[in-house]
Order: structure tokens, then sequence, then C-alpha cells
């Protein structure tokens, strides 16, 4: 269970490394990424970091649950 | 994870605030632009706080009606978690009035000193104030149930000094802040449009249940060390 909520925070964190490899390119292609300011990499950043936090505590949840158990 | 549709619902929430937080339409207003978008984030954290030390004074007098021990940690706890949000209303707001009220020509750092003399930041500063007060004298007497009991009482002046605090005080002062003139990012005529709106009552709700939850964290890990130390 551990190893994969690792995973699934690193997958976010591997898509937006292969938006920033591709900044060289000089042709601007249909990217709904680069448009309208490039506010869409903002938001796959907040909700990047979010996702992270309610992992956090989601995890935390569990935790505290089986101790919950074991004390009973 | 126990009783997890409402921390579903919370997730849910605050991904769709985020989302739509930066991608939908505000407004073009002058001075604020962009930054009406902390609407979703600074005031959420106020609403927040109110609803959770709401939550404490219930619990506070629950506690004065039964005496249970329990409902003294839940008071407690919901205090923290409230004096958490009020922190961060505080900065972020710090952070916003600094590129929004200040004078353009000076550092923003500069500008703070003078911002910081608004009665709505004054008030909002006492209110904080009294509730780390709270946390001082509550846990710094040692018997279970001295500790208990005047945590209560003090938890319940605590609430009520909210009220001239932030409420009513700043609204009769002059003052930077949105919201002398009537209920601050809930008038539809003069603050924000209705877009906003179905952006914002969700934020709200969204900020507040993931501020419940890691409070229940606290409280359950709390109630297995008092378990622990009884045993």
């Amino acid at each position: 269970m551990k190893i994969i909520s690792k995973i699934s925070l690193l997958f976010p964190a591997l898509l937006l490394s292969l938006f920033g490899l591709a900044q060289g390119k000089p042709v601007q292609m249909a990217d709904t990424m680069r448009s309208n300011g490039r506010i869409y990499v903002v938001v796959a950043v907040v909700l990047t970091i979010l996702t992270g936090l309610i992992l956090y505590v989601a995890r935390l949840d569990r935790k505290i649950s089986r101790l919950e158990k074991e004390s009973n | 994870m126990h009783k997890s549709w409402w921390k579903i619902t919370s997730v849910v929430l605050l991904v769709y605030t985020f989302i739509a937080g930066f991608l939908g339409n505000v407004p073009h207003l002058p001075l604020l632009q962009e930054t009406i978008r902390n609407l979703y984030f600074h005031v959420c954290m106020w609403f927040a706080m109110m609803i959770l030390f709401t939550v404490s004074v219930v619990n506070s007098i629950r506690y004065l009606r039964t005496f249970n021990i329990k409902y003294d940690i839940y008071a407690r706890q919901y205090a923290v978690m409230g004096i958490v949000f009020g922190l961060l209303g505080y900065i972020t707001g710090a952070i916003w009035a600094s590129y929004t009220w200040a004078d353009p020509n000076k550092a923003a750092a500069n500008s703070f000193s003078t911002i910081a003399r608004d009665p709505k930041l004054i008030g909002a500063a006492i209110a904080l104030l009294v509730y780390f007060a709270y946390l001082i004298l509550r846990d710094s007497i040692q018997d279970m149930d001295k500790k208990a009991r005047i945590g209560a009482v003090y938890n319940i002046f605590a609430y009520a000094i909210l009220f001239p605090s932030i409420w009513i005080l700043p609204r009769i002062l002059p003052s930077l802040h949105p919201g002398n003139e009537g209920n601050p990012a809930l008038d539809v005529k003069n603050d924000i449009s209705g877009s906003m709106r179905l952006v914002f009552y969700p934020a709200v709700i969204g900020w507040t249940l993931l501020g419940v939850w890691i409070t229940t964290l606290k409280i359950r890990l709390q109630l297995l060390n008092e378990k622990k130390m009884s045993a």
C-alpha cells in the first residue's frame, strides 16, 4: 500500500518534468498545458501539492485506525 | 478509514476549488485583477476558522453539562485547528493586502507596517491571541478536571470576544478591508458575481471538512493516549 501511494505521488511529478523538457521546441503545438498564459501548469502544480497532502492525511487516518483496532 | 463519505466530499470539493478557482471566470476589477481568486482561499480560511471555533465552544458547553472529559478533548482540538486556519487566513491576508492596498512605489514589506494598523487586522489579531491564551491556560493546569472545567469556561469567554473583535468593531471603524457596507464576500450586487459563488460556497465546505478531518485525527490520537494512560 505504501509503495502504491508513493508511486502515485511520483506520477504527476514525472508528467511535469516531461512538460519542462519539451520547452526548447520552436513549434507551438495545440497543447492545453501551453494555452491561456500556461495557467494550466499552475493548476497542475497546485493539484499535485493538494494530492500529496491529502494522501498524507489519508495515510495518517489509516494508521490511527490500525492503532485503534490494536488497543481494542 | 471509517465514515469516509464526508472525507471524500472534502477532497472532491477541494479539487474542484483548485481547478475552477484558477480557470473559472472572474469579474475584471481594477486593483484586484486576478487576485480576486484569493476569495476561494483566503476568505475560506476565516469561514473555516469561525465554524471550527463554534464547534469548539459547543463541545465546551457539552463538557460543562456532562463533565465527560471526552468533550474537553474535542473542544481543545477544534480550537487548535481553528487557530491554524486563523493564522493561515492572517498570513494570506497580509500577502494579498501588500499587493492590493499598498503603495506600489514602496516595497511590499515596508507598506505592511501601515497596513497592519487596519482595524480588521487588529481585531483578527486580538481574537487569535485570546485563543492562544486558551491553549496556554488549559494546558498549564495539571489536574484533569480542573483543566477541563477552567478551559471550558474560558473557551466560552474567548468565543464571546470573537464577536466584538472580528464582527462588530472592524465594521464601526473605517477600514480598507471590504465588508464595512454589509457582508463581505456574500454581497451579490457589489462584491462577487454569481459564477464566483459557484466556486466559493463549495470551497468553504471543502476547506471546513478538511479542517474537521484533521481535527478528528488529532482527537482520536488523544483519546488513544488517554486510554493508554488510564490502562
